[in-house]
C-alpha cells in the first residue's frame, strides 16, 4: 500500500503521467460530477489506526452527531460529513470554528475545544468514511518555497478576499473572510483544499501541492516581516490612513495651533 | 535696523545686505509697508497655513522623488531585493518606485513624508474651507476668494489622484479602472475620450506618464499660480477677526508680522513639517510592496481610494440597482451619471454658496468681523447638512470595512447608508439649527441676568432665588456683538410688479430669518440689572432685620 | 421697528462703517438690522502682563527653553546625519525599517526643535500687546476711480476699441478661433476606439488556462466547488498588448451542481457538465469580480459591492451593476481541455454609451 502511493505520488509529479491520470480522471467525469469531487486525490500516505477510529466515532457521537447525524450523514442542521477528508475536520476543529456556536451568517473561530488526540481521532473516523482530503504533507507546510510566485497566486486567487496583505475582507449578507496575519501553514493549506464554508476549493489540479507551498511561503513572509515602513494600521489600506491624516496628524497640528495662538502667562 | 540707511554701517554685515538689496530690489519699502502688518491670532487660523505648508513639503519632498522615479509603463523583471517580488514582470514605473522604497537611503521616508503630507494638504485645506464657512469669512469682499480656495481644493485632489495612479501598483491601477468605467458611462463621448486618456485601450502604455506631467508640472503650477492669487486677495483684504471688545469690520486686532507673526507663522511651517516626518517614521503608508504591480485580473479586498476620493468612491457604491436603462439601442449608464451629477451639483453649491447667501440677505457691506457659528444659526444648519452629506458619501467608501469591523452585514450597512444620505443630512439641518438657537438663547439669558453664582438666597416673602452675578463688559460685549437679520418681504419692482426673483428671495429670506434670536440690548440688560439691585437690596434689608 | 425708520438706521450706519455708498445699492428691507439700543463697544480688553514680562527669572527661564529648542533641532539634524551612514540599505529587510526609523526621528528632532523653540520665543519673549489698525474699503476712493475711469477712456479713445466696430469685432472672432488648433492637437492622444471595445482575445476553440501560468484547464480539473481565474491560452506576457487584452479577457470558471443552474433556454449549450465561465470584468466600472462564495454560489465585486448570481445567469442582485456578467460559451474539445465556443457575445466590461449598437 505505503509503495502504492509513493509510486502514485511520482507519477503526479511527472506532466505526462499527470496527464495520463487526468484523463483517466475525465473518464470518471463522464459517470457523474460526483465522482469528480471524490476524484480529489489525499496527500500523502493516510496512517489510521482503528483504534484511532474508535475514538473518533465515540467523541464524535458524543459532539458532533446532533447536527451531522449519527453516521455522519448530516441532518437539517449540519451538513453531511462523508467525503469531507481529515483536513476538513483538522481544519474545523483545531482552528475552534467547530462545534460551532450559534448560527451566524458564518462559524467563527473560537477557542479549541479539543485535544490534538482527539482531534486526530475524529479525522480518522471521518477520513474512514469516505475519500477526501486528508491531512496535508509536511514537506508542503516548510515555507520553503518561491515567495514571488507564491504572491501572484495570492494576489490571483486569495487577495479579492482575504485582501492583498492578508487582512481579510467582507463577503455579502455578514460573511467575510478572515484575516491570515494569524494562521499557520498547516490551516492555509487545510482551507484551501478543503473549501470551507463559502471559500471556493483549490485543488491540486487548480494550484498544485508545490504552488500551494509558495503561496504558504509568501504569506509566512508577510507574516513575519514588519512593514518596513513602520506601523501598518491594519493594513488596511486608504481608509485606515485617511483617518490617521485627520485625526492623527491634523489633529496634532490643531492641538499645536491651539497652544500656539493661545495667550502665554 | 537699518535697511533704509543708503550707507552701510562700518563692520555691520547685516546691515550692508540690507543696504544692498534695498538698492536693487527696493526692499525698505516693501518691508515698511509689510513688516507691522498686523495678524490676528487664533487657533483656526492656522488652518490654511498647514495646508500650505503641507504643499510646501509636497513640493520638496516630491522634487526628490523625481530623480528616482520613471513614469514609464514598459515591462521589465524585478531584480531588487524584495524577495516576494524577485522576478516579477513589473513597469518601470512600479519598479521604480521599489527601487526608491528599499534601495534608496531615506526613500522610503520621503516616500511617506510625500503620501502623508499629500492626505494633509486636502484635509487641511477641506477643514480651513469649513472654518471660512461657518464662521462666514467669505462674506463680501471676500467671495471671489473663496472661489479661488475652492479651486485650489480641487487642485489639491487632483494633485491628489493624479499622484495615487503613479506607482502602476494593483490598489491605485483598479482606482485608474474605476476612472476608466466611470469615464466610459459618459454618453456620446465617453469611450472617445477614454481612448484619449489611455492612448488607446485600458490600460495602455502612456497613462502613468501622462499622469505624471500633470501631476509634478500643470498641477502644482496651477497650485502655485492661484496660492499666490489666494494670498494676494488676503493681503488686499487683510485678514478677518472674531468679533469682540475693541473688534470692529473698520480695524484689525492682533500681532504685528514683523516679529511675532514672522516667528510664529515662521516656526509653524518646521511645526507641520516635522508633524509630518514624525508621523512618516512611525506609520505605513501605501504599502505598494504588499498590493503588486498592476494586472487587470486580480484585485484585493478593501480596494478604497484616498480618503478625498472616498465621497466619490461612495457615492458610486450608493447608487441603487438597475438605474441603467437603454434609449433604442443606446445605453444611459445612470448607476454612473447620477452619482456624478450629484456630486458636480454638491460641488458647484460649495463654489457658488457666498453669492446665494449674499443675494438672499441683499447685504452689500464688507465683512471683516466673523460670526461665532450660532450667531448664523441657518448658515451653520446648512453647513452641517452638508458635512453629513458628504461624511455619508465619504463613510459609504468604507462599507466594507464597516462590515466586517463592526460585525455588520455589508448589504445592511450599504442599505442604511442609502437611507441616512437622505435622513442624516436633514436631521443634522435641524438639530443644528435648534442647538444653535438653544446657544443663543443661552447667551442672551447670561448677557441679560449674568452668570449663575450659585448663591442661593431666601427673601422676606419666602421666595428661594439665586444670585446672579453681572457680566463684565468685556465678557458682555463677546455675547452680543452679532448682526441681527430679518426676514424681507417681496416688494414690486420699479413697474409695480412682484417678480419671481423677488417672490423667491423673500422665501429664503424668510427661511434663514424667521426663526431668529436677537442680541440682548442696552435697555433689557439695565431693567435687568435694576431688577436685580432691587432685589439684592431686599436681601440685604431682610438679613439686617434678622439682625 | 417699521421699516422706514430701519432704512435711515442702516445708512446711519453705512457711513459710518464703510464710507460713502450709493443709495440705488441697497433694497428696502433686505440687510443686517443695526440696532440703536445695542451695548456699548468697551474697546480692547487690557492686556495681561505675562510672567517673563514681570520677572527676571522666568524671562531667563525662557531663554534658556528656546536656546535649548534649538540645540535639541542641532542634535537632531546630526543625528540623522549620522544615521544616513550608519544605517546603510541591505537586501535585509529591518535594514530598510531602521534606516527609515533613525533618520525619521533625527529629522523630526531637526525640524521640531526649530518650530516649537521659534513659537516659544515668539509667545514668551516677543512683545503680546494686542494692536488695532484701521482697515479701509477695499473699493478705491471715489477720485481713485475717476483717475481709473479717465486711463480706460483714454486706451479706448486712443486704440479706438469701441470707435472702430470693424476691428473689435474681427479681434473677437480671431480670439474665439485661435484655441481650437491647440485643442485639435490633442485628438492624437488616442485612437478611435472603433470596435477595439466588443471583441477580446477569445475566439472558437480558444483554450481556457490558468491566470498567471497559462496551464491548460481540462474540464476534470474543475471540481466541484472549485474556482479558476481564467485568461485565454496564448496570451503571454512577452506579448505588447497582454494587459489591454487581459483587461477584456479574463474569466471566472466554476462547477456547479448542474441542478442548482437555471440556465436560459438559449444559453444550456453554453456550459458543460455544471461548468460555467463568465467575464470577471464588472459590468458597472469594470473592477474585476472575483469574490466566489461556494454556498451561495454569488459573485461579489470587492470596488463597489455589486453581487451576482452565477446560478442564474449571473443576474445583478445587489449593488449599483445593472447589467449581469457576460457569459463566455465554453465546451471540451477531443483533449478533453476546455475551451471557448465562440468569443463573448457582447461587449465585457462596464456599459458604454452605443455598447448594443451592432
Amino acid at each position: 500500500m505505503k509503495q502504492l502511493r509513493r509510486k502514485v505520488n511520482g507519477l503526479r509529479r511527472s506532466p505526462r503521467a499527470l496527464g495520463i491520470v487526468m484523463i483517466a480522471a475525465l473518464l470518471a467525469v463522464g459517470t457523474g460530477y460526483s465522482t469528480v469531487s471524490a476524484a480529489v486525490a489525499p496527500n500523502r500516505e493516510v496512517v489510521r489506526t482503528q483504534e484511532q477510529i474508535d475514538l473518533g466515532k465515540k467523541i464524535f457521537l458524543a459532539n458532533c452527531a446532533s447536527c451531522h447525524g449519527k453516521n455522519a450523514e448530516g441532518t437539517q442542521n449540519g451538513p453531511s460529513l462523508i467525503g469531507v477528508g481529515e483536513a476538513s475536520v483538522d481544519f474545523q476543529v483545531s482552528t475552534g470554528r467547530m462545534p460551532g456556536a450559534a448560527s451566524g451568517p458564518q462559524l467563527e473561530v473560537k477557542p479549541v475545544q479539543f485535544t490534538e488526540e482527539d482531534i486526530a481521532a475524529m479525522a480518522a473516523f471521518i477520513g474512514s468514511l469516505g475519500t477526501g482530503p486528508s491531512i496535508p504533507d509536511e514537506a508542503y507546510l516548510q515555507a520553503n518555497g518561491d515567495p514571488s510566485a507564491g504572491g501572484e497566486l495570492f494576489r490571483i486567487n486569495c487577495a479579492m478576499c482575504h485582501n492583498a496583505a492578508g487582512a481579510g475582507g467582507a463577503l455579502t449578507q455578514g460573511k467575510y473572510a478572515p484575516g491570515l496575519m494569524d494562521s499557520s501553514a498547516k490551516t492555509i493549506y487545510e482551507a484551501m483544499v478543503t473549501g470551507p464554508q463559502n471559500m471556493p476549493v483549490f485543488s491540486d489540479a487548480n494550484i498544485t501541492p508545490e504552488q500551494k507551498n509558495d503561496i504558504i511561503t509568501y504569506l509566512t513572509f508577510v507574516q513575519e516581516n514588519a512593514s518596513v515602513g513602520g506601523e501598518e494600521l491594519g493594513s488596511l489600506g486608504p481608509v485606515s490612513e485617511g483617518l490617521v491624516a485627520w485625526f492623527g496628524l491634523l489633529g496634532l497640528l490643531i492641538i499645536i495651533a491651539v497652544w500656539l495662538a493661545a495667550k502665554s502667562n | 535696523m537699518s535697511v533704509t540707511q543708503t550707507k552701510p554701517q562700518k563692520n555691520s554685515f547685516l546691515a550692508g545686505t540690507a543696504n544692498y538689496v534695498d538698492e536693487r530690489v527696493g526692499a525698505s519699502g516693501i518691508l515698511k509697508e509689510f513688516g507691522r502688518k498686523i495678524f490676528p491670532d487664533h487657533w483656526s487660523f492656522m488652518l490654511g497655513e498647514v495646508a500650505m505648508y503641507s504643499f510646501f513639503v509636497l513640493l520638496i519632498s516630491g522634487t526628490f522623488l523625481t530623480f528616482f522615479f520613471d513614469p514609464s509603463m514598459t515591462m521589465v523583471k524585478y531584480e531588487g531585493v524584495y524577495a516576494p517580488l524577485k522576478e516579477a514582470i513589473m513597469s518601470k514605473a512600479y519598479d521604480s518606485s521599489l527601487y526608491i522604497t528599499f534601495e534608496v537611503r531615506g526613500g522610503l521616508l520621503m516616500r511617506q513624508v510625500h503620501h502623508w503630507s499629500a492626505l494633509l494638504f486636502v484635509a487641511a485645506a477641506g477643514l480651513h474651507m469649513l472654518r471660512v464657512f461657518f464662521t462666514g469669512a467669505f462674506r463680501k469682499p471676500r467671495e471671489l476668494n473663496w472661489v479661488v480656495g475652492f479651486v485650489l481644493f480641487i487642485l489639491a485632489m487632483a494633485g491628489g489622484f493624479t499622484g495615487y495612479s503613479l506607482p502602476d501598483d494593483l490598489l491605485s491601477g483598479n482606482g485608474l479602472r474605476i476612472i476608466d468605467g466611470m469615464i466610459k458611462g459618459v454618453p456620446f463621448i465617453g469611450t472617445g475620450i477614454s481612448s484619449l486618456l489611455f492612448g488607446g485601450e485600458f490600460p495602455g502604455h502612456v497613462v502613468i506618464g501622462r499622469l505624471y506631467s500633470l501631476h509634478i508640472m500643470l498641477i502644482p503650477a496651477l497650485i502655485l499660480v492661484f496660492l499666490a492669487l489666494h494670498l494676494f486677495m488676503l493681503i488686499i483684504h487683510k485678514h478677518t477677526h472674531f468679533s469682540g471688545p475693541g473688534r470692529k469690520d473698520t480695524n484689525i486686532v492682533g500681532y504685528p508680522l514683523m516679529p511675532v507673526y514672522v516667528a510664529k507663522a515662521g516656526g509653524f511651517f518646521f511645526i507641520v513639517f516635522g508633524a509630518i516626518m514624525v508621523i512618516s517614521t512611525f506609520f505605513t503608508i501605501n504599502p505598494i510592496w504588499n498590493y503588486g504591480g498592476y494586472d487587470p485580473s486580480p484585485v484585493s479586498a478593501g480596494t478604497q481610494p484616498d480618503w478625498y476620493i472616498g465621497w466619490l468612491d461612495g457615492a458610486l457604491r450608493l447608487a441603487p440597482t438597475g438605474m441603467e436603462f437603454m434609449i433604442g439601442d443606446y445605453t444611459v449608464s445612470m448607476n454612473i451619471l447620477l452619482p456624478l451629477t450629484i456630486s458636480l451639483v454638491f460641488l458647484a453649491l460649495v463654489a457658488i454658496y457666498p453669492f446665494i447667501e449674499n443675494w438672499v440677505t441683499g447685504d452689500k457691506r464688507e465683512h471683516h468681523m466673523l460670526d461665532r457659528p450660532r450667531n448664523a444659526p441657518t448658515r451653520t444648519a446648512i453647513g452641517a447638512a452638508g458635512v453629513m452629506f458628504y461624511a455619508v458619501l465619504w463613510a459609504g467608501a468604507s462599507t466594507d470595512l464597516i462590515a466586517t469591523h463592526f460585525k455588520m452585514n455589508l448589504n445592511q450597512v450599504l442599505v442604511s447608508m442609502q437611507i441616512s444620505l437622505i435622513v442624516l443630512p436633514i436631521v443634522a439641518f435641524i438639530v443644528t439649527k435648534r442647538v444653535c438657537l438653544a446657544l443663543q438663547r443661552k447667551d442672551k439669558e447670561v448677557a441679560i441676568h449674568g452668570r449663575e453664582s450659585g448663591r442661593i438666597v431666601r427673601l422676606p416673602h419666602g421666595e428661594y432665588i439665586e444670585v446672579h452675578e453681572p457680566l463684565d463688559a468685556y465678557e458682555l460685549y463677546k455675547l452680543v456683538d452679532f448682526k441681527d437679520y430679518q426676514p424681507t418681504l417681496a416688494r414690486p419692482n420699479a413697474n409695480g410688479k412682484i417678480t419671481v426673483g423677488a417672490r423667491v428671495r423673500s422665501a429664503l429670506s424668510r427661511f434663514y430669518f424667521q426663526d431668529r434670536i436677537t442680541p440682548a440690548t442696552k435697555t433689557e440688560i439695565e431693567q435687568a440689572r435694576h431688577h436685580a439691585q432691587e432685589i439684592e437690596s431686599q436681601v440685604l434689608k431682610a438679613i439686617e432685620n434678622d439682625k | 421697528m417699521s421699516d422706514n425708520s430701519n432704512e435711515v438706521e442702516v445708512k446711519k450706519d453705512l457711513e459710518k462703517a464703510s464710507g460713502s455708498y450709493s443709495e440705488h445699492e441697497y433694497e428696502l428691507g433686505l440687510r443686517g438690522v443695526v440696532n440703536e439700543d445695542a451695548v456699548a463697544d468697551p474697546g480692547l480688553e487690557p492686556h495681561r502682563v505675562r510672567m517673563t514680562d514681570k520677572s527676571e527669572k522666568h524671562e531667563k527661564a525662557a531663554v534658556r527653553q528656546v536656546a535649548l529648542l534649538f540645540t535639541l533641532s542641532m542634535l537632531g539634524s546630526a543625528f540623522a546625519l549620522w544615521a544616513y551612514f550608519n544605517f546603510p540599505l541591505s537586501e535585509d529587510l529591518s535594514s530598510v525599517r531602521l534606516n527609515t526609523l533613525y533618520l525619521g526621528v533625527g529629522m523630526t528632532l531637526g525640524l521640531m526643535g526649530i518650530g516649537i523653540g521659534a513659537v516659544h520665543w515668539a509667545k514668551t519673549l516677543m512683545p503680546d500687546n494686542e494692536v488695532s489698525e484701521e482697515r479701509h474699503l477695499v473699493r478705491g476712493s471715489d477720485e481713485k476711480r475717476a483717475a481709473a475711469i479717465e486711463i480706460l477712456a483714454a486706451a479706448n479713445q486712443e486704440s479706438g476699441f469701441t470707435r472702430r466696430k470693424l476691428i473689435r469685432r474681427t479681434l473677437y472672432g480671431s480670439l474665439a478661433l485661435f484655441p481650437f488648433p491647440g485643442i485639435i492637437l490633442l485628438a492624437d492622444l488616442g485612437p478611435n476606439p472603433g470596435d477595439s471595445l466588443r471583441h477580446t482575445y477569445w475566439k472558437k476553440g480558444t483554450r481556457l488556462a490558468k491566470d498567471p501560468t497559462g496551464i491548460e484547464i481540462k474540464a476534470s480539473d474543475v471540481t466541484l466547488g472549485s474556482v479558476f481565474q481564467v485568461i485565454p491560452a496564448g496570451l503571454n506576457p512577452s506579448q505588447h498588448d497582454y494587459l489591454e487584452e487581459k483587461a477584456k479577457a479574463a474569466v471566472l470558471l466554476v462547477r456547479v451542481d448542474p441542478s442548482e443552474l437555471n440556465e436560459a433556454e438559449d444559453r444550456k449549450s453554453w456550459s458543460y457538465q455544471g461548468i460555467v465561465a463568465y467575464s470577471k470584468i464588472c459590468t458597472h466600472v469594470g473592477c474585476p469580480v472575483a469574490l466566489y462564495e461556494q454556498q451561495t454560489h454569488h459573485l461579489l465585486c470587492p470596488c463597489h459591492q455589486s453581487t451576482f448570481d452565477l446560478v442564474n445567469g449571473c443576474k445583478v442582485i445587489f449593488g449599483p451593476a445593472a447589467r449581469p456578467l457576460p457569459q463566455l460559451p465554453i465546451t471540451v474539445d477531443s483533449e478533453g481541455y476546455l475551451v471557448a465556443q465562440s468569443d463573448f457575445l457582447e461587449p465585457v466590461g462596464p456599459s458604454f454609451w452605443d455598447r448594443s449598437v451592432k
